[in-house]
């Protein structure tokens, strides 16, 4: 478990508890994207348009060559849940990246995947 | 609205699931993960802006606090089609609101007791049940630990009879596969789909 300290009340510009709000630019949702933790995302394009994305967007198509879950891109990008969230909302209505919503309550496993996820821990 | 597209250039797009690995602070959730992961624990750092209860506040100031709440969570790949999260709950009390969340379509949980201070797994036990998410007890056996019965643990938690009860050690990868093993069976048994 990391320290639970509270940022400073005079924060350090550089302060990456809140920067990231910063390149959100203060919005709480991307559109109309309903974003997981566990949604897989994958970058969708080869001609990105960098000078159109936040840095960070352009980092997170990086590292989406490959599909990753929400909470992967904000471990490796050290950057907060919410805040990947807007950026890969933005992305994602902007066709740039696609995304897989996790297994819900709504649709509930079947047989089938509790036998597959069986296999796959027995393998280990 | 997501997109459903699972397809793409050839290479598909996996879905997700996940477990939950509860248990009080200390109780080796962070240590199951990796043993089981196929790769090194992430954390994740989730930023929250919660209103401050009673006790220090201040009439007239600003009464909401900012803490981060860190996440541990591991990666067993299924298949080409399935990836399965292992993520580690954050333990103390003032992050409950949080669970909501991470419950929220998970497949099942795994409560670490630790036998030194089983009460730390009351929390979690409790959770689990309210929400009826199907759940293993796994007792990590701690060097040196007083070694209790499958069945003394059981009667302490007063769990139902059907919530199975491991001994474990969490920081052995076969002992974790038996753990996340068990509860998928339980799951399996919950829903009356034997596997």
């Amino acid at each position: 478990m990391a320290d639970q300290q509270e940022p400073g009340l005079e924060g350090a510009a550089d302060d990456p508890l809140v920067r990231p709000y910063v390149i959100a630019q203060g919005r709480e949702r991307g559109n109309a994207v309903q974003l997981d933790m566990i949604s897989v995302v994958i970058a969708a394009r080869a001609d990105v348009d960098e000078m159109a994305l936040e840095p960070e967007q352009v980092r997170i198509l990086e590292l989406c060559g490959r599909p990753q879950s929400v909470a992967e891109v904000s471990a490796h990008l050290d950057i907060p849940v919410a805040v990947v969230k807007v950026l890969l909302g933005d992305l994602i209505s902007r066709g740039y990246a696609l995304a897989r919503a996790p297994y819900t309550q709504q649709s509930p496993v079947s047989r089938d995947i509790l036998q597959a996820v069986l296999d796959g821990i027995q393998r280990l | 609205m997501e997109s459903n597209v699972s397809e793409h250039g050839g290479q598909r797009i996996p879905s997700a699931i996940k477990i939950l690995i509860a248990g009080g602070f200390g109780a080796g959730k962070t240590t199951l993960v990796g043993s089981v992961s196929e790769i090194a624990p992430l954390s994740t750092e989730e930023v929250m802006t919660e209103a401050s209860m009673g006790v220090d506040d201040l009439a007239g100031v600003e009464a909401k606090t900012t803490t981060t709440v860190a996440l541990d969570f591991g990666r067993i790949t299924i298949n080409d089609d399935l990836v399965l999260y292992l993520f580690g709950t954050p333990g103390q009390k003032r992050f409950w609101f949080m669970w909501e969340e991470l419950a929220l379509g998970a497949l099942g949980a795994v409560v670490l007791a630790d036998t030194r201070r089983l009460d730390t797994c009351f929390p979690a036990v409790d959770f689990f049940e309210r929400h009826q998410l199907p759940f293993v007890v796994a007792v990590n056996c701690f060097d040196g630990a007083d070694r209790y019965t499958e069945d003394e643990v059981q009667q302490a938690l007063s769990l139902g009879a059907d919530v199975p009860v491991l001994l474990c050690d969490a920081r052995v990868r076969e002992s974790g596969k038996a753990v996340l093993e068990a509860l998928v069976r339980h799951v399996a048994d919950r829903m009356a789909t034997p596997v």
